[in-house]
């Protein structure tokens, strides 16, 4: 346990504008779980991309076993032990799991899939606890066994240091907790497992060890006795950040939008909403969970008139908007902040000024028949940017420059500032720090205050918990349940995300439980 | 260890020194270039260069000949500096200018006794509506299918040109032409009004006008800022709720009817007929022209000149021998130095030894 199997001294990497890593030292011992904690923009994707050679460093030494290593490649880094699991799987959809843990191998026999490699792939899957058939294809795999193809690649390749990077983002927690399971048995085996991640109930409940980055620098490293929630927060952001918000009850009004047995196809022209059907009221948040690509970003869509349903009915207000333009329904008081900020919810090389204006550009306010008028719409920039605190160098510079937390704000501020009547949003604080998801928090909390319906689309529960005043479960394209959160339970929730239908609803289907 | 490595680091906003001085040195950097075609070639580079400039800048005969290749290439250049803004790749304003050759045309070889003041605004109207509608061929199945705008819009150049070839060795070829792939001359009346005695004509007043209205159109328009989020992004414009097929009808027919312009002013103001051939390639140079002067309508007007003079003096370099190809070899450098020096705009070059100092630049 107190061998260093890696050590990172002194590492520095520059970008344009940026210190990523400013003189990082890192110490992974084998045997160990390592968490390295930080919020976006620490430098904690930086040092893992140097540990996996696809970047240099521009200081600093890499120590293996003792021993400088530079590493020119991903190769070099493979060779010396180190296994990278990215975030984004690399993986050929139409190959079996064998062919995938051997692509890329020098040594492989003309004849890819032999008998030996399959038994090894078994015999390393009984070890750490990651059975998988060798035989099935990558497409036909969930998102957790695909990881598992990953880890097992990494094994077979003789990896002693296996790093991963957010590793929990498109899992269940049931996945979640069985991928902890095994990467725990992995470190009994003598491995070292990095763990990246920003989310810090997973680092309590396995890190053996924590080093939190802020700023590109180290800002502490806690053994296991030390770590505690607070303090990692403490470290991360520099300062102590509220945990949990004051639930205030508004006084709930009148159902705003109300989806009936919506049904619609999605970009590859499946169906990807079977019969949806939801109720969300004034002044009250519908948290809908899900593991995304069950139909929420379809649906989001749908609300804000982008994608056209099949059958069944959207009301705003007991008024039929199905099918109506995107502008008729802005008009109608909806607004939207898409899963795709940049691109989507703002025009990444228009500057702050013209991002302002994206949907009221036409309005009276802004422009006469033919002309802007720049003056107006200068002033609801410094307004807007003033009053939601958003950080930029110049109302000039394209928005593409800003941060993910200050565009969220950016994108936020427009839509808030038109008073809508419903407010749909996906994903809200995804790739977002602590103090940028407070922040973006507090703004969904207050806009409730004034009466407005709000759809929460996210994957992160713990979000949902925190903010929703019902909680709906979406999976394949149905809401498979739907509870006040006061009653809704993690692992109810987590076990529908994933399709599992509860005993309380087989009895209500009259369906006999089967095993 | 002092082995020195060049990096390219980006700079957070272009760099507004570089974005002014690369278009002079690339510029200087073609002329080099061309100077080392021109001495394997056996020619004196200065000698033709010097040929070459004071042929055109440099006599009556010259600027005038330069202003009058300028014109149509402000036009069309305007006209897919358009449809560029929106990123719809137009490749076909040679076509759309054929055919508002072809319809400007029609008035006169039809109505020949028609009075100045209906003749010569219903040419106008006619070449624009010509090159629009040419320009909505491609516009159309590229708003419904998706089809790419830069296929149709260039095949369908050929096809304009083959129109008018029909058309004037065949239908409409002049009885007293002898033979020759030539329209009856139009009237008086059907002429555009030359500027003093010169065979500049009032085209020039229309490509300055339009440069002017495109300007503000881009700067400080409603329609332009919709022009701008389409063209940056379709998603995000359909998020706005902007009608993104309409804006491709729209943009695409003015786009067609400015080089539908281009056509009538040539015919109207330089030839007098419809002939064969009436364009040596406006509407693909004003592709350069355009993305050279970075979109902006009144850069276009400069570059338009640049560009004439250079299409006027491989004219002049002829007596010496020199093909007329030099001015488009000389072209095509500048294009390529324009673009290669835009990476300086982008990037910042670093020189750095392997542990030592970085030397910026």
């Amino acid at each position: 346990m107190n061998q260093s199997l890696i050590q990172l001294q002194g590492i520095v990497k520059k970008f344009p504008g940026v210190l990523a890593n400013d003189h990082v030292d890192l110490d992974i011992c084998s045997g160990e779980i390592h968490a390295i904690l930080g919020e976006n923009g620490s430098g904690k994707s930086t040092l893992m991309s140097i540990l996996a050679g696809l970047y240099r460093p521009d200081d600093g030494n890499i120590l293996v076993n003792g021993v400088e290593q530079k590493f020119r490649s991903p190769k070099d880094a493979i060779d010396c032990g180190i296994g990278m699991i990215h975030q984004h799987f690399k993986l050929v959809e139409p190959f079996t799991v064998a062919e995938n843990i051997t692509l890329g191998e020098k040594q492989t026999s003309f004849i890819l899939a032999s008998k030996k490699l399959n038994d090894r792939i078994i015999e390393l899957g009984i070890k750490y606890g990651l059975e998988i058939n060798p035989d099935a294809k990558i497409w036909q795999l969930s998102v957790g066994e695909k990881q598992r193809v990953e880890i097992v690649r990494m094994l077979y390749r003789g990896s002693k240091v296996l790093v991963l990077d957010e590793p929990t983002a498109v899992l269940t927690p049931q996945e979640a907790a069985e991928l902890f399971e095994n990467l725990r048995k992995m470190a009994m085996a003598g491995c070292a497992v990095v763990l990246i991640t920003h989310k810090l109930n997973e680092v309590e409940a396995v890190a053996d060890r924590v080093t939190v980055l802020r700023q590109g620098k180290v800002a502490g490293v806690l053994e296991k006795h030390q770590i505690n929630a607070q303090e990692m927060v403490r470290l991360m952001v520099g300062r102590s950040v509220v945990m949990q918000y004051a639930r205030s009850s508004s006084s709930v009004g009148k159902v705003v939008l109300e989806l009936n047995k919506v049904k619609a196809l999605n970009d590859m022209g499946l169906p990807c909403l079977r019969e949806m059907s939801l109720r969300v009221r004034e002044g009250e948040v519908l948290g809908l969970a899900g593991v995304s690509g069950n139909g929420q970003r379809e649906m989001a869509e749908i609300i804000a008139g982008l994608r056209l349903i099949q059958s069944g009915e959207v009301l705003l207000n007991g008024q039929s908007i199905s099918n109506l333009s995107p502008r008729a329904i802005i008009d109608l008081g909806v607004a939207y902040v898409p899963e795709d900020r940049l691109g989507m919810g703002l025009v990444p090389d228009l500057n702050t000024l013209d991002n302002l204006i994206l949907k009221n550009y036409h309005r009276p306010e802004y422009s006469g028949r033919w002309l802007l008028k720049p003056r107006a719409v200068q002033q609801n920039a410094d307004t807007l940017v003033k009053q939601y605190q958003v950080k930029l160098a110049s109302l000039l510079q394209p928005v593409k420059l800003m941060s993910g937390g200050n565009l969220q704000k950016l994108l936020l501020a427009r839509e808030i500032s038109s008073s809508p009547k419903l407010m749909v949003i996906v994903y809200p604080a995804r790739g977002l720090d602590i103090g940028a998801t407070e922040a973006v928090h507090k703004l969904l909390l207050e806009l409730k205050q004034q009466k407005t319906a709000i759809l929460l689309i996210s994957e992160d529960l713990d979000e949902i918990f925190k903010l929703a005043d019902r909680v709906g479960v979406v999976f394949n394209g149905q809401l498979t349940g739907e509870f006040p959160v006061e009653q809704a339970d993690l692992e109810e929730v987590g076990l529908l995300m994933t399709g599992s239908r509860t005993a309380r609803e087989r009895i209500n289907d009259n369906e006999p439980a089967h095993s | 260890m002092n082995r020195l490595t060049v990096k390219l680091e980006k700079r957070l906003t272009p760099s507004p020194v570089m974005a002014f001085i690369i278009p002079f040195i690339s510029v200087i950097l073609a002329l080099l270039l061309g100077a080392i075609f021109l001495s394997l070639t056996g020619q004196k580079p200065l000698d033709v260069y010097a040929t070459m400039f004071g042929e055109t800048l440099g006599s009556k005969y010259g600027l005038t000949e330069t202003m009058v290749k300028a014109i149509p290439l402000m036009l069309t250049s305007l006209g897919v500096s358009l449809a560029f803004k929106m990123q719809l790749w137009n490749i076909g304003a040679e076509g759309q200018l054929y055919m508002g050759a072809f319809g400007a045309s029609w008035l006169p070889l039809t109505f020949p006794t028609l009075p100045i003041y209906l003749m010569l605004p219903g040419m106008i109207l006619l070449g624009m509506a010509a090159g629009g509608l040419w320009a909505l061929l491609t516009a159309l199945p590229r708003a419904i299918w998706k089809v790419n705008e830069i296929i149709t819009s260039l095949m369908l150049n050929y096809v304009a040109i083959l129109w008018v070839d029909y058309l004037v060795y065949g239908p409409w070829k002049d009885p007293k032409g002898s033979n020759f792939p030539l329209s009856a001359p139009f009237p008086d009346a059907a002429r555009l009004p030359g500027l003093g005695n010169s065979r500049i004509h009032a085209g020039l007043i229309f490509a300055v006008l339009l440069a002017i209205i495109l300007a503000v159109v881009f700067k400080y328009s409603r329609w332009g800022y919709s022009i701008k989020v389409i063209g940056s992004s379709e998603r995000a414009a359909s998020y706005a709720g902007m009608n993104i097929k309409r804006n491709i009808f729209w943009v695409m027919f003015i786009s067609g009817a400015i080089s539908g312009l281009a056509g009538m002013a040539e015919v109207s103001g330089i030839i007098g007929k419809l002939q064969h051939g009436l364009s040596p390639g406006y509407g693909y140079t004003a592709i350069i022209v355009a993305w050279l002067s970075k979109l902006n309508p009144l850069t276009i007007i400069i570059v338009s000149v640049l560009f004439g003079a250079l299409q006027v003096g491989g004219y002049s370099v002829q007596l010496m021998g020199v093909p007329a190809a030099v001015a488009t070899m000389l072209q095509g450098a500048i294009l390529f130095f324009v673009l290669g020096g835009d990476i300086l705009t982008n990037y910042r070059v670093i020189l750095a030894s392997r542990k030592g100092e970085e030397v910026r630049h």
